[in-house]
Parts: structure tokens; C-alpha cells; sequence
């Protein structure tokens, strides 16, 4: 078998790869759903309908692909640099706790000081936290992903203990939570009706902010010099290690904000259930995005129309939920391959 | 302080921690044929899931416990190999192949599961491997609780660690393997085929890990349960930077942990008074990160790690 790169690359293809691989992933997962006794076009049809058929679901999709956005922004810039900062999950409950932590009562603001407060916080949080892999990485050459990956289950227990314990809300009758945002630090909802938060702005923004970063700016080009040959990189003048500790002070600050929104705009107060893997999930967005930090937005959604819509799909046909984790599994490797196939040729003989 | 002493002699103690070693012991080690090969195998939590489920689902559907080892072993190598088409054949990041295997191969045991047990509200049991008693060993005092009250698995366990330090190091496969992940352009020289080494290491070290998992759900407790490797598959990771990609010294870093684990769980009944048993429960995630600190500077990481090779390309 013989690779080699293809001599251009037309924008079509590469345009064109991380929709085979949905197609494929939707492919594999027909196969399952076959399997589990539903018909096809009745699960996917139902699917679609969960996600975009009515405005409550529109709402709701759009709702849940907000914590997705920023987690497949943190990715994708980390990974741009080939730092593999798998720890969006850890680095998103700690922006959770600095929220909880200023936001219940120990700082007031008016609203309009209060929530850009609360998020730079969050951010910090998510950026200190990653601070700690990032230091080990650039100083003693620690493999960031296991330590990125271990400090999502020590943050998880650092929750835990907090919510358990010290940070309980004794209003909570029983139930493990923190106590509610103040009013003033609430990111507002955007609409009259659903779930629909003024984090889905923020996250937007960062989205355009964080493209015209690595489009346009000095810090962008370092980012992308550093992460296709360090070396050359190096050589040429780039200081490796400071940039990589700068991508990673970004991408864990993006993942923190995730935190936030969901604490101060979704849920109001911090539980352990605040992030069912949208730190994981964000990594498949980031794939799926090519690390286009424009295009984590419409892939985001997407696997948010997919985590919503089978929801749905499968209170109606008994289809179990985990159909859409394997969609998401399925779909980060499969866009690798097609990614590849779009960049080179694949001979099986000379 | 003397509480701990006390712990450390009981028996009940080591033979926990022998228990617990198992599953690091089988993790490490695929883990630690991967990285010899040249192939960081990050799929190792995902395939250890599907072990722990499908060598329990065998037994489920009336299989016997042997068999479900193998078919454990065996799910696990089919993972391996995707993991080695994606990273050795195609050359692909072995970072995010492994992620993405992770995710796809435990969201895809969750899904099996749930289908196959739709209505489980409460975790259907197996009757799992019994302690295996050696004649004379066994009944000796203290020493016979100890360390000759453990499953057939496990000794297996411990038998690997040689078996497979002779394989590595005193036959010619194992040569093959370990120049593979320092100079595959020197064993390619050699008239060996990179590629189908590197294959070979990746499948036998995920059949590996897929034990680990199985040992979980068919030794160690007798159900599957969501999130029940809950992290061991990265500590085994750890393990292997903290053991220098070494056998024996990954039997003796995953007795530490065991032991630290073992400890922990008792130390809580005593100390869970005014320690929270969450900062029991972080001490192995804290460790391994310690441990990786402490082995930074020793580390030598097989040179060709990472490093895809393509055959008549110059590196």
C-alpha cells in the first residue's frame, strides 16, 4: 500500500470529508439500530424530528450545543498546537466551581460587571487547572494527555467533596448542590420561552474571536507554526514552549467558560451531572471542524442535534441513548480517515 | 500510625491488593507491548470496557469462564487491530485514534449491554472465578490468606509478567518488537516487516488490556455496572512511563498502586471520620501524576514512539 499527498487539494474535498464522515458514522450506526429491531428511516426520521422538528426542540438543540461550542474551541486550538488537552471536561467544572465559588454571594455586582466577572473567573479557573499539565509538558516532557485525562477524575471528586460537603446549599433538601447564582451574575435567557441562555453569544464570539486569532494575528500564526514542526518552529526564531503554554492558558480558559454558561445560564446552581462529557464530546467537535474554530459552531450543533434527537428516538422506539456515544466515537475516527483520504492518494500497489 | 501498621498485617490486606493488581497488571503490560512496538495505545480505557463487558456477556449467555477470557482477549485484539490499521498501516495521529477509540468502543459496550439487557435495573449477576486453592500453600498460615486465596486470573496475572519480559527480551520476536519502536528503518533493513510487527504488538497488547477489564466484571466483583473501569486504563499509562517501559518494574509500580488502593478503602473506615472519603478516592489519579513527575528525567521513551513509519521514506 502506497500513500502519497495529493498534488492540490480543492476546497470541495477537504470540504467534503467530515460529511462522509457523518455519512459513514450514520452508516455504522444504521447497522445497530437494524440490529436492535427499529427501522432505520423510522429512527433517523425520529431523530431529525427530536432535534430541529419543532421550536422547543430548535431550542433545546441550540441550547445544548452552547457548553459543545466552547469545549470544541478549546480543543481545536489546543490541537492546533498538538497539545492534546483531553481534560476540557475537568478544566469545564472548574470553571464551574470559580462560578459558584464568586457567584453565590460573595461578590455582587449590577449584571453588567457581574456576568463578564463570573466568566473571566471561569476562565481563569479552566486555564490554571491546565496550567499544571502544561508546565509538566514543556519542563520534563510528561505526556500531556494522561495528566489532562487524570485531573478530569480528581476535579470530578474535588466537586464531589465540595458540593457534599462545605459548598452544600442547605436549601437543597438533601439533594448534593451548591447554592444558586445570585440573580445579578444569571446570563439572561434569549428568548421568551425554552432554555435558550445569553451563553450562546459568548460562545459565537469566542468562536469568531478564536478564528480571526489563528487566521489573522502574530499568536495564531505561532500557534500553527508550532504545531505543524516544532522544530522548524524553533529554528525560526518561534519560542516553542511559550507559545504551547499559551495555547493551552486559551483553550483551558474556553473549557472554563463552558462552566460557567451551563452553571450560570442552563442549570443556576453546580451538580455533579452539570457535564454529561460535553469535555469529551468536544473533542469529536473539534474533529468534525477540521480544528476550524468557525466551523465547530454548525459541528457542534450537529452532535447536539444528535444527542437531542436521539433522546427522543429513543423514548419512542426503545432504542437505547448510547446509540448517540457510538455516533460520536464513530464519527472522530472516521472524519481521521477521511481527512486523509481527502489530503492523499491511497495505492494498494506501486 | 499504628493503625496503618495494623492494616499492613493483615492478611485480609495483601490479599486485596493482590486482587487489585490484576487488572493493572494485564493493562500495563498490553499497554507496555504497545509502546515497545512504537504504538501509544490511548484506546486502553475504552478496550478494557469492552473486555469487562463481553467476557461477562459470554458467561451471561452460558458460556464458561475460560471461554469468555478468550472471547474477552479476543475483542479486544479486533479493537487493536482497528487501532493498528488507523496507526500503523495508515499513519494517522495515534493520540486522537486512541480518544477516539476509547469513546467508540465503551459507548459501544454501554450500547450492547443495554440492548441485550434492556430492563436490568438491578445488575444481573455471574457466578465468577472462585479462589483457586494450591495443595500445602494454600493452608499455610497467614501466608495462605495472604498470598494462595487468589482466582485462577490472577495468578495468570502474575505468571505474565515473566512470560512476557522473556518474550521481549530473549526471543527473537521480542527483538523484532522492541526495534520497531527504537529503529524500524533498521529492522526493515533487516528483511522484517515493520508494519505487520507493529500490528502484531498492538492486537496481543489490546487482547491484554481486554483481559484486564474481564478480570473486573468475572473475578473481582460478579456484574457490569456504567463507568466501572472509572479511569483505571489511564493509570496504566501512567504506569508504564513510571515503570521505563520495564515488566517487572510495571509489577512492582501496580502492587504500589494496589496496595495504595487496598489501604485506602480500609484506611477510609477508620480516618472517614474527619477525612472525606472523596480525597481516598483521588489518592491513585494523584499518584499516577506524581509518579510521572518522579520518573520524568529517568524516562527513556522507546525512540520510534509516536513516530509512524512508510516504508522507503528517509527519516
Amino acid at each position: 500500500m502506497i500513500i502519497e499527498p495529493r498534488p492540490s487539494v480543492s476546497i470541495l474535498r477537504a470540504g467534503l470529508a467530515p460529511v462522509w464522515a457523518i455519512l459513514f458514522a450514520m452508516a455504522l450506526c444504521a447497522v445497530l439500530i437494524a440490529w436492535a429491531g427499529g427501522s432505520v428511516l423510522t429512527a433517523y426520521g425520529l431523530l431529525f424530528k427530536g432535534a430541529f422538528g419543532s421550536a422547543f426542540a430548535i431550542n433545546e438543540t441550540l441550547t445544548r450545543s452552547i457548553p459543545l461550542i466552547f469545549t470544541g474551541l478549546a480543543a481545536s486550538i489546543a490541537f492546533r498546537a498538538k497539545f492534546y488537552n483531553i481534560g476540557a471536561e475537568g478544566q469545564l467544572y472548574a470553571g464551574a466551581l470559580a462560578a459558584t465559588f464568586f457567584g453565590t454571594g460573595l461578590v455582587t455586582l449590577p449584571p453588567f460587571l457581574m456576568i463578564p466577572f463570573l466568566v473571566i473567573m471561569g476562565a481563569l479557573a479552566g486555564g490554571l487547572l491546565l496550567l499544571v499539565p502544561v508546565l509538566l509538558k514543556t519542563k520534563l516532557k510528561v505526556d500531556e494527555v494522561v495528566t489532562t485525562l487524570l485531573l478530569n477524575f480528581i476535579v470530578l471528586l474535588v466537586v464531589g467533596y465540595l458540593i457534599e460537603g462545605p459548598w452544600k446549599d442547605p436549601m437543597s433538601l438533601g439533594w448534593p448542590q451548591a447554592a444558586s447564582i445570585i440573580d445579578e451574575g444569571v446570563l439572561p435567557p434569549l428568548l421568551a420561552k425554552g432554555r435558550l441562555h445569553a451563553g450562546l453569544i459568548l460562545a459565537l464570539a469566542m468562536a469568531v474571536l478564536m478564528w480571526v486569532m489563528i487566521r489573522f494575528t502574530v499568536q495564531g500564526y505561532e500557534i500553527r507554526a508550532v504545531g505543524n514542526n516544532a522544530k522548524a518552529a524553533e529554528f525560526s526564531g518561534i519560542k516553542v514552549n511559550r507559545t504551547v503554554i499559551m495555547t493551552a492558558m486559551i483553550s483551558g480558559g474556553l473549557a472554563g467558560m463552558a462552566g460557567v454558561s451551563e452553571t450560570a445560564g442552563l442549570k443556576g446552581y453546580l451538580t455533579l451531572d452539570l457535564s454529561p462529557g460535553f469535555g469529551y464530546t468536544g473533542i469529536a467537535v473539534a474533529m468534525l471542524a477540521q480544528l476550524n474554530p468557525l466551523a465547530v459552531v454548525p459541528a457542534a450543533i450537529f452532535l447536539s442535534a444528535v444527542y437531542v434527537g436521539s433522546d427522543a428516538m429513543s423514548r419512542a422506539i426503545n432504542i437505547p441513548t448510547y446509540i448517540a456515544d457510538v455516533l460520536v466515537g464513530v464519527s472522530v475516527l472516521a472524519v481521521l480517515c477521511s481527512v486523509m483520504f481527502s489530503q492523499y492518494k491511497v495505492r494498494l500497489r506501486a | 500510625m499504628s493503625d496503618l501498621i495494623d492494616i499492613l498485617l493483615t492478611a485480609g490486606f495483601w490479599a486485596a491488593t493482590i486482587r487489585i493488581v490484576s487488572p493493572l497488571i494485564f493493562g500495563t503490560l498490553g499497554e507496555l507491548i504497545c509502546e515497545r512496538a512504537g504504538v501509544l495505545n490511548l484506546g486502553i480505557e475504552g478496550i478494557m470496557t469492552v473486555g469487562a463487558m463481553s467476557g461477562w456477556m459470554w458467561v451471561y449467555q452460558g458460556g464458561d469462564l475460560w471461554g469468555g477470557v478468550l472471547f474477552a482477549a479476543g475483542m479486544g485484539a479486533l479493537f487493536g487491530l482497528l487501532h493498528a490499521i488507523f496507526t500503523v498501516h495508515l499513519g494517522l495521529s495515534q493520540h486522537v485514534t486512541g480518544i477516539g477509540i476509547t469513546l467508540f468502543a465503551s459507548s459501544l459496550s454501554y450500547f450492547v449491554f443495554r440492548m441485550l439487557l434492556p430492563s436490568a435495573t438491578t445488575p444481573p449477576k455471574i457466578v465468577p472465578f472462585q479462589s483457586l486453592s494450591i495443595p500445602r500453600l494454600s493452608d499455610l498460615p497467614w501466608l495462605g490468606e495472604a498470598l494462595f486465596s487468589q482466582s485462577a486470573l490472577t495468578y495468570l496475572a502474575i505468571l505474565c509478567v515473566p512470560a512476557v519480559w522473556y518474550v521481549l527480551f530473549r526471543t527473537p520476536v521480542g527483538l523484532a518488537v522492541r526495534m520497531a519502536g527504537e529503529n524500524p528503518v533498521a529492522v526493515e533493513a533487516q528483511g522484517i516487516n515493520v508494519l505487520a510487527v507493529r500490528t502484531g504488538a498492538v492486537m496481543v497488547g489490546s487482547a491484554f488490556m481486554a483481559v484486564g477489564g474481564a478480570f473486573i466484571t468475572m473475578s473481582w466483583f460478579d456484574a457490569f455496572y456504567f463507568g466501572m473501569i472509572n479511569g483505571r486504563g489511564w493509570i496504566c499509562v501512567a504506569l508504564v512511563i513510571f515503570a521505563s517501559w520495564q515488566p517487572g518494574r510495571a509489577l512492582l509500580g501496580a502492587l504500589l498502586f494496589a496496595g495504595l488502593e487496598a489501604l485506602q478503602v480500609r484506611a477510609q473506615q477508620s480516618a472517614g471520620a474527619f477525612i472525606p472519603y472523596q480525597f481516598f478516592l483521588m489518592l491513585p489519579y494523584v499518584m499516577s501524576i506524581l509518579a510521572m513527575i518522579f520518573m520524568a528525567h529517568k524516562t527513556k521513551y522507546p525512540q520510534a514512539l509516536l513516530v509512524p513509519f512508510r516504508r522507503g521514506e528517509r527519516v
